[in-house]
């Protein structure tokens, strides 16, 4: 008689274990420094590199079962997107202005994050953590092509979606997501676990992901909720990852303590003003909003971040001392940087557009202690202007800061109505920053800072211009030619979304697809 | 502190003053108009009359909001890198001992954006 | 005491996790928001398979949970049987 025997299967643990050990062989004739040159120059004892588990106990086999599942379901999704003419479905075109932004901003940045992750797991010298960091590599080149594919539905339709790699290296307030990465990137495998794997993935990507994405799906944006989620879900993992890295050199040697504080308060600040962007997105690009920025910064940093600090208190780490600041500026953020986008929007690869009063009663019930106080009076009088046909655009190029990159805009953090300089001096030349936290971060290491590409200097110095331009010539526009080298046409892919091609196109579709003409 | 690398680590400038084609980078704030994000980024010539720079570039930029009208430049009030700065209509910007990216803000007295809100 | 969480897609993969759950984790609190749910404890949240397997009625293997994740939060312990999330102290 046949007995069917379960045949007996490795546990997690065991199969984890034989699929990410002894993977490894010893080098005979280069030595392992040779064959590892970045593994030790930033300071970090490692003693024991299978120490390092993943938490997942994800091996190579259910990785790739398992996002294979994502990407079926994903592109079913983004098939019945494009076969119903999904984008009809918004709330509203001008939603579409957050999506563009995600596109130039964010989406190449998942792919220098593939990239460094390729890095770094080429360099730890532990398998652990190789094959953690092949994994998240592979996820965030999924990242980067699935938000191309999703978002290129769009751009058969929409303005401002046609260039986005080009864009990145020359649009000016596309350079501040972008040295974020540079400087991870050109950082050791270590501190970009910390910028990256932790600060980034673990204490940031919630407050981006999370309420956004949820955003888009109150939105009516299925492509853009469906990337979204599919992505986050291999975010979960990469949190994960950043957390067991940080434990990780925290547990193999006190020395290496102080090194990752230093890290974890740089690049807390590098992401909170990064996410500057993120914050005007939820304020003020969503027509629908699911939570306001300081709501999501209250639970996704406050609470989330505080009980991850409150945890690694017994390592002797600290919460980052810039990040009381960045807890006033909740209050602010998203207002003083929509209103840097709003003023140069003429130099934007997307539509800006004041706010709605209906709308301005949402910000000031989410923003009792500031809206009313400070911004609905300017707001209001922008409208108001443009509504005269006298709207508001900044002719001069701003100051820029010089480790974000934002604009200046930045306020004292008891002053609202004082602009913050910070400023320091190295080898001769003066330097300006926006605040301490990021004069702080330059004058640990002016050597690296003082290389920074800053959009606005570029321009001035003539190298923002298309090949052959001679700014000499009688009645020369320099925005003119700046904008012709970006590759964004003035009012049709930037400026006022009133009145924009845009706006008329979805306007027209919708009421074709509501009504029989 | 010193970044720390694989090998000797040291770099020029990139926005160092020989790269702007005989001119600079100055910095200009008007102080209490919010309504102009941040400060104000422009190349100008070492040679140029600091009159110049109030009566024809800065009308320009701030031209646009309803202050500006009544300004009297002559009454400004002056910062350089955060200290008084006297300023003197008749020099340029290089006998002023400006230097490439040096920070200026300036107080119009009695103006304070709309409504006196600092905007 | 410090909250643990984890998000999920709302979709019928995932209902009869947040079932299990919720039935396991008696303090545990689910919120609904727009394509998402999020489900927080404080200090530990333990998702069981046993649980899931008899609301679903098929073997189900926890590693699955991988497609329908957004976010979490704490310390994870997964094997098995169980997903453990806590924060230490």
């Amino acid at each position: 008689m046949d007995m069917q025997v379960k045949k007996k299967k490795l546990g997690l643990k065991e199969k984890y274990a034989h699929m990410t050990r002894g993977l490894d062989w010893q080098p005979s004739y280069q030595t392992k420094e040779a064959v590892f040159p970045y593994a030790t120059y930033e300071g970090i004892k490692v003693h024991d590199w299978d120490k390092w588990e993943d938490p997942f106990r994800l091996t190579m086999d259910a990785y790739w079962k398992y996002q294979a599942e994502k990407e079926r379901k994903l592109y079913a999704v983004l098939d019945a997107f494009a076969q119903n003419n999904g984008h009809l479905g918004l709330t509203d075109a001008r939603y579409l202005n957050a999506v563009k932004l995600f596109l130039t901003g964010i989406s190449p940045l998942e792919y220098m994050a593939h990239r460094g992750f390729a890095t770094a797991g080429r360099n730890f010298p532990g398998v652990g953590p190789r094959v953690a960091c092949l994994m998240q590599a592979v996820d965030e080149i999924r990242h980067s092509q699935t938000q191309i594919h999703a978002i290129s539905n769009y751009n058969k339709y929409y303005n401002g979606f046609h260039d986005f790699k080009h864009m990145l290296e020359r649009v000016w307030y596309l350079s501040v997501p972008k040295s974020f990465f540079d400087d991870a990137f050109s950082a050791g495998p270590f501190e970009w676990m910390v910028a990256i794997g932790f600060s980034f993935e673990y204490v940031l990507t919630n407050l981006l992901f999370v309420p956004f994405m949820s955003g888009a799906a109150y939105n009516g944006d299925m492509a853009t909720v469906t990337f979204g989620f599919s992505a986050q879900s291999d975010e979960a993992r990469h949190m994960t990852l950043g957390l067991e890295c940080i434990k990780f050199m925290l547990e193999q040697d006190p020395d290496n303590v102080p090194i990752v504080q230093k890290w974890i308060d740089k690049w807390a600040w590098r992401g909170v003003r990064v996410l500057s962007l993120v914050s005007m997105m939820m304020d003020y690009m969503l027509p629908k909003r699911v939570m306001s920025w300081k709501e999501a910064w209250e639970i996704y940093f406050e609470q989330n971040g505080g009980a991850l600090f409150n945890d690694l208190a017994r390592y002797g780490i600290k919460m980052p001392e810039c990040l009381s600041r960045a807890s006033i500026d909740k209050e602010h953020a998203s207002h003083q940087t929509w209103s840097i986008l709003y003023q140069y929007g003429g130099a934007a690869a997307f539509h800006t557009f004041m706010p709605s009063d209906e709308e301005m009663d949402w910000l000031s019930a989410k923003y009792p202690n500031t809206f009313d106080k400070y911004y609905r009076e300017r707001f209001t009088y922008w409208r108001e202007q443009e509504q005269k046909g006298n709207r508001f655009y900044n002719n001069t190029l701003p100051m820029l800061c010089q480790v974000c990159q934002v604009p200046m805009a930045v306020t004292e953090p008891d002053n609202m109505l004082q602009i913050s300089y910070r400023e320091s001096d190295y080898k001769g030349e003066k330097y300006h920053t926006c605040s301490d936290g990021c004069k702080q971060i330059f004058d640990d290491e002016p050597e690296k800072y003082i290389q920074a590409w800053l959009p606005v200097h570029q321009i001035y110095m003539g190298n923002c211009f298309p090949e052959g331009t001679d700014p000499t010539v009688e009645g020369f526009d320099p925005l003119a030619k700046v904008l012709e080298w970006y590759h964004l046409v003035p009012g049709k892919d930037n400026m006022d979304y009133n009145g924009s091609e845009d706006q008329k196109n979805f306007n027209a579709w919708r009421g074709l697809a509501t009504k029989n003409d | 502190m010193a970044v720390k690398a694989i090998s000797k680590y040291e770099f020029a400038p990139a926005d160092s003053v020989d790269k702007f084609h005989g001119a600079q980078l100055l910095y200009v704030c008007w102080d209490d108009h919010l309504m102009f994000c941040s400060p104000l980024a422009y190349c100008l010539p070492p040679n140029t009359p600091f009159r110049d720079l109030c009566e024809k570039i800065l009308p320009k930029s701030y031209g646009y909001h309803p202050d500006w009208a009544q300004v009297d430049m002559s009454k400004a009030t002056w910062l350089k890198s955060g200290q008084p700065f006297a300023v003197d209509m008749d020099k340029t910007l290089g006998e002023l001992g400006l230097k490439h990216k040096d920070v200026l803000r300036f107080k119009t007295p009695g103006l304070n954006g709309l409504n006196g809100s600092g905007f | 005491m410090s909250k643990v969480f984890i998000a999920l897609q709302t979709n019928e993969d995932s209902r009869p996790i947040v079932e299990a759950i919720l039935a396991d984790n008696p303090l545990a609190e689910a919120d609904y928001q727009p394509a998402m749910v999020k489900v927080s404890a404080e200090d530990t949240l333990v998702i069981k398979r046993e649980t899931i397997e008899e609301l679903i009625g098929r073997d189900y293997d926890l590693q699955e949970i991988q497609v329908n994740m957004i976010t979490m939060s704490g310390y994870l312990d997964e094997d098995e049987d169980e997903f453990r999330l806590s924060w230490k102290n």
